[in-house]
């Protein structure tokens, strides 16, 4: 991810570095061009506008016009401009900071990444932090969507919930919450059917799902191939549900990864987890300095 | 109405609306260009833009707009379901048996995502509700060969329609697209026209990453159509316009839904109403 919307702003950059004075126009035509690669690589276009406007307003005052590498002052301007977009330097851990069983649910549309990255978190949390988990699919819709669970937490040696037909997501997560507490678990991880975010009926069944689980975290799980639309659903996923935290997936695409930069942008909700691969470890802690310097090739 | 003069104002705040709906800078300012050209200064209702952007939508989506058609003279008729993770395969390729099957044909599922948990288990439910046969193997095992073993089953059997299941893989992956272009040689062993179709399938949430999945499967897999699923709900898919602008590939099928029932025929003119949220 973001390989190429950093060659596309690396090309901006090249153009700016060598320059002695900076006029008004030049940076008008270079936030062109930045306003052209984010666009390209699907970040929101009112996050790209109020994004400009910032480094503008920065880049055209006493900062650059004073410095003696305008160009580089520029630059810098967008970097730190970026890493605030992405979160600054907030803590983006999953926080356990809760009595036992720790609930987390896991919401998001249809194929986002939700059972797989339940595994994953799941699978580190025993491994590296020696917690022992509880995993629940409150799937009942996709076919063999429990199954998947079952047969992940049979790949990671993680404890499923064992199935029972016939009950409903409610029913569901108070059992997997019953089990964890009887069982001694540490974290109870809730994994949930897709949802579009406009589905009324389906947001409805999952805010019931929060209402019983009480979950200290709720990570909406996006694909970061996700286009314009992506504000919208982090948006949407928030009011309704209320989400702490976003893991982003597909990350080992050749995607920009634009809606990245746009969820938090709008949400204010933190990343706080990048999905990299197929594979159940693999999963990275998301970092806005580092992911920011990736992107502007630094 | 409030009329509103067509001037250039009015085109960028139009060409922003087609960029918030993934149309991509390209194909936004070009369709802005289009409504404005013979137009420009003239006074419209937002209504009439509307419909007249919705027009030039339908004109770029229309010559890819193609019935998906299953050639009765090949038995069977093999389809490859291919695309990136969770976009759809699968269910896509439920929807399009379950169809063929109502409409009177023998119809054989094949289990090729032999990687993902469950994956079989999800054909094999589906299979099981709409009383199709599913051809599968373990875990791990050979997708190649499954795919090989399930059209020699077909083939004895006379099976009108074959659609082969295969495993999620993000396009940038050399050693993954390697293995469609082997199910495909494999394929050919037994008949050397198959797959008769290779149907990548695109989520309708993704961006401007389609474009590449379109190029890269396009080249790999021969992908020979489209199918656009999740366009339930919201207008999504913009960037189909962009697709079809680029590569003039057939777009066949939507999916509008996660039921069975819930696969339609593409309709340029009513795709680009929606996207435009024209009458
Ligand atoms: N390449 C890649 N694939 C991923 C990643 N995360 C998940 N996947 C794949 O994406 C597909 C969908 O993942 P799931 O975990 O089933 O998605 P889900 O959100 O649970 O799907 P539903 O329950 O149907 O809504 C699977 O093929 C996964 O292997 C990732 O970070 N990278
Ligand atoms: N809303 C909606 N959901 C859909 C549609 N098509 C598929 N889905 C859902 O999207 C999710 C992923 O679908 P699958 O058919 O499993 O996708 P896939 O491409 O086979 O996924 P992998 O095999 O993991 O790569 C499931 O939850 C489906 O129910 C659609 O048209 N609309
Ligand atoms: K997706
Ligand atoms: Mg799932
Ligand atoms: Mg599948």
């Amino acid at each position: 991810m973001f390989e190429s919307l950093t060659g596309r702003l690396g090309d901006v950059f090249t153009k700016l570095r060598g320059r002695g004075a900076l006029s008004e126009k030049d940076v008008d035509e270079a936030m062109r061009e930045v306003r052209r690669a984010l666009l390209e690589a699907d970040v929101a276009l009112p996050v790209v506008k109020d994004f400009i406007d910032k480094v503008k307003a920065r880049a055209v005052g006493v900062e650059v016009l004073k410095s003696i590498t305008p160009g580089q002052q520029v630059i810098k301007i967008v970097h730190d401009e970026l890493v605030e977009m992405l979160g600054g330097a907030v803590d983006t851990s999953i926080s356990l900071h809760a009595a036992a069983p720790v609930a987390i649910m896991m919401v998001g549309l249809q194929g986002s990444g939700k059972t797989t990255s339940t595994a994953k978190i799941a699978k580190r949390f025993e491994s590296r932090d020696k917690r022992r988990v509880l995993m629940a699919s409150l799937d009942t819709r996709r076919p063999a969507a429990q199954e998947q669970l079952k047969i992940l937490g049979e790949q990671t040696g993680v404890a499923t919930l064992p199935i029972i037909a016939g009950q409903q997501p409610v029913q569901i997560a108070r059992r997997a919450i019953e089990a964890a507490r009887l069982g001694g678990y540490d974290i109870v991880m809730l994994d949930t059917a897709g949802r579009i975010h406009i589905d009324e009926a389906l947001m409805q069944e999952v805010a019931e799902v929060r209402d019983v689980a009480q979950p200290h975290e709720t990570l909406l799980v996006a694909d970061s191939l996700t286009g314009q639309d992506a504000v919208n659903v982090a948006q949407q996923f928030k009011d309704r549900i209320g989400v702490t935290g976003i893991v982003l997936t597909r990350t080992d695409g050749d995607g920009r990864g634009g809606a990245a930069l746009s969820m938090r942008a709008v949400t204010g909700v933190p990343i706080k987890l990048l999905g990299t691969g197929e594979k159940l470890d693999a999963l990275e802690d998301f970092k806005a300095d580092r992911v920011a310097g990736r992107i502007l090739g630094m | 109405f409030i009329r509103k003069k067509l001037d250039r104002a009015t085109l960028d705040e139009l060409e922003e609306l087609l960029i918030a709906a993934d149309l991509g800078i390209d194909t936004a300012a070009s369709v802005a260009d289009a409504v404005g050209k013979d137009r420009y200064d003239k006074e419209v209702t937002p209504e009439e833009i509307r419909g007249i952007v919705a027009s030039e939508i339908s004109k770029v989506l229309a010559p890819v707009a193609k019935p998906f058609a299953i050639d009765a003279e090949k038995k069977p008729f093999v389809v490859l379901m291919v695309g990136v993770n969770g976009a759809g395969k699968t269910t896509t390729a439920a929807k399009i048996a379950a169809k063929a099957k109502r409409d009177g044909k023998s119809v054989m599922l094949a289990a090729g995502d032999t990687f993902r948990a469950a994956a079989v288990e999800q054909l094999k439910v589906w299979g099981e509700r709409i009383g199709v046969p599913v051809v599968t193997t373990k875990v791990g095992g050979d997708a190649a060969g499954l795919a090989y073993e399930a059209l020699a089953r077909a083939k004895e059997e006379k099976t009108d329609l074959l659609l082969i299941d295969t495993a999620g893989r993000l396009q940038n992956k050399a050693d993954l697209m390697a293995e469609l272009e082997k199910i495909v040689r494999v394929l050919k062993k037994l008949d050397p026209e198959a797959p008769h179709a290779t149907l990548l399938v695109l989520d309708a949430t993704t961006g401007q990453n389609a474009v590449n999945q379109v190029e890269i499967f396009g080249k790999i897999a021969n992908v020979t159509g489209l199918v656009m699923t999740k366009l339930d709900g919201t207008a999504r898919g913009g960037i189909l316009v962009a697709i079809a602008q680029r590569f003039g590939m057939p777009v066949h099928l939507i999916g509008i839904g996660e039921g069975i029932d819930d696969l339609q025929p593409f309709d340029a003119d009513t795709f680009a109403r929606a996207i435009t949220g024209a009458n």
